[in-house]
């Protein structure tokens, strides 16, 4: 990879992503997010978790504008200009990635091509395209594999593909909703660290959606553990462990506390629910 | 394509022999009164001789009217279909009697076309154009609109446009069930052009295809070529399917699951 595309992978500012008591329903459904406050800094790795029906996923579509807010304001403010927008405006969501549970990758298309997708939505000149889906590839180690149909790739493998197609365009907010769910555990916990390997060359804002608390702690710097019916943000866990981490960071008591701590806060949060539920 | 197995060239072959030698020996048995009923192999290649011209000419002329109903089937349901997924409306309302009529027998409409457009070619046309429309429309629209949801939001999150979403993802997301529908309108298709030739066929001009003749054949009671109009229209739907199938293998093999291959 040529040091001039890393230069431009990494030079945007990352934006603000503000949520003021939003709330967010589905037409005359009930309440899926409830007086949903948080402000997310530029470069927050932000982990989403909690039980099913918390409205984590919810809150990613509404950043990336596929749903609107009910009620409330969801303000993103690009740190350089100072810049505030409406939820409503979508030119500062240009610079958005979302990274589905599933690879979602065009099955007719080589990896490179999948990679590409988001340039040539928006006819990127060739050269242009080319360097930077390169420099895509090389980020997740597909270097290789350029010309594979997905079909041709493990399920580790087209997840890469995935982050990759996310990365392409430098995005500045990175939404992932449960990408390493399907995957096994080794596949996983090297995913991961690719991630923060990756966040050390470029800067997103992340919002990450997880059922694992591992994973949570070992690549955020904030969790945010939501309940449910209706989603609420119940409680907010600040991660100081030091980037970078490493393998040796899962070695770490500190690691271990805090994978401790929020088990325990969200089962203290589910077995009320189970309790409420019996007759 | 992959490449064929001896004995996948060899035992159909065989099948085939062992038919013919059976065939034979049925003729060979049946008594002198009851021979004109299954006429031998070999009269079927000498009718192929004899009535070699007037075949050839009826099959081109049954080549060219279902060549014409399919293309034109193709292009028209292509384009229906694009309207119907564009808008759930009109999808609504126009589904069902496409469903409809894709039941309906479309040889019972032969005579009234045969008023409207006169005997011959254009008839012809016309019925397998009607045969091979319906599965096609249905079968490309179904296609259109299965496109996995998660592809439409990335789609819309990458803010691509109507016309990109539809060349991008729709399109190229229907081309399993577009082959679907088209392998069954390419057999469907040389069969509509001889039924609808036999129906509405007629001498005058280009001579008729191999329904006319069939007609034609029967009534001198030459039945060795009847059995020769069968094995052209045979061959002439072979071709079809072979077509189609080859296309389908083209656009598809590399990344359809349907033509996964142990070597990759």
């Amino acid at each position: 990879m040529s040091s001039a595309v890393t230069a431009n992978l990494s030079a945007k500012a990352s934006p603000a992503v503000e949520f003021r008591s939003v709330e967010k329903r589905y037409g005359q459904g009930p309440v899926i997010l409830d007086a949903f406050s948080l402000t997310a800094a530029p470069g927050d790795f932000i982990a989403l978790i909690g039980p099913s029906g918390c409205g984590k996923s919810t809150l990613l579509k509404l950043i990336a504008g596929l749903s609107p807010v009910t009620q409330g304001e969801l303000i993103f403010s690009t740190s350089s200009a100072q810049t505030q927008l409406a939820a409503t405006a979508s030119s500062n969501r240009d610079e958005l990635a979302y990274v589905f549970q599933e690879p979602t990758l065009l099955p007719w298309l080589t990896v490179a091509q999948n990679v590409a997708l988001p340039l040539d939505l928006r006819a990127t000149p060739a050269t242009e395209r080319n360097e930077l889906v390169q420099a895509a590839l090389a980020l997740v180690g597909l270097t290789p594999r350029t010309d594979y149909y997905p079909r041709q790739l493990s399920g580790g493998q087209k997840m890469r593909v995935s982050i990759a197609r996310a990365l392409v365009r430098s995005p500045q907010i990175l939404l992932l909703d449960e990408p390493f769910g399907a995957l096994d555990e080794m596949t996983r916990d090297h995913l991961n660290e690719e991630l923060l390997a990756i966040r050390e060359r470029q800067s997103w804002t992340a919002f990450f959606v997880t059922h694992s608390v591992a994973e949570a702690v070992f690549l955020a710097n904030r969790i945010i553990i939501m309940s449910a019916n209706p989603g609420r943000l119940h409680r907010e866990i600040r991660v100081d462990l030091p980037y970078p981490r490493t393998p040796a960071t899962r070695r770490d008591p500190a690691y271990h506390r805090l994978v401790d701590e929020v088990s325990q806060l969200l089962r203290s949060i589910e077995e009320p629910a189970t309790a409420s539920s019996a007759p | 394509m992959p490449r064929p197995k001896l004995t996948s060239i060899l035992l159909p072959a065989l099948a085939g022999a062992l038919f013919i030698a059976i065939w034979h020996f049925i003729r060979v048995s049946l008594s002198d009164d009851f021979r004109f009923l299954l006429p031998a192999p070999t009269e079927v290649i000498a009718a192929f001789r004899e009535q070699g011209d007037e075949l050839w000419r009826a099959t081109l002329n049954t080549t060219a009217g279902a060549t014409l109903g399919f293309l034109t089937a193709v292009a028209v349901s292509f384009t229906l279909s694009l309207l119907l997924s564009l808008s759930p409306l009109v999808r609504v309302t126009f589904y069902p009697y496409l469903m409809l009529l894709q039941m309906t027998p479309i040889i019972v409409f032969a005579p009234i076309l045969v008023l409207w457009v006169g005997p011959g070619l254009k008839s012809v046309t016309i019925i397998t154009f009607l045969i091979c429309f319906f599965p096609l429309a249905v079968n490309t629209t179904q296609g259109l609109v299965s496109t996995d949801r998660n592809l439409v939001e990335l789609f819309q999150l990458y803010r691509a446009t109507k016309f990109q979403e539809i060349r991008r993802l729709r399109i190229p997301a229907a081309l399993p069930y577009f082959f679907t529908g088209l392998r069954i309108a390419a057999t469907l298709a040389p069969i509509g052009a001889l039924v609808g030739d036999y129906t509405a066929g007629s001498s005058a001009g280009d001579g008729g295809g191999l329904g006319f003749q069939t007609i034609i054949y029967s009534s001198q009671a030459k039945y060795p070529a009847l059995f020769a109009t069968a094995a052209a229209c045979c061959a002439l739907g072979f071709i079809f399917v072979a077509g189609v199938l080859s296309l389908s293998w083209f656009s598809l093999h590399k990344w359809h699951d349907s033509y996964e291959r142990a070597d990759t």
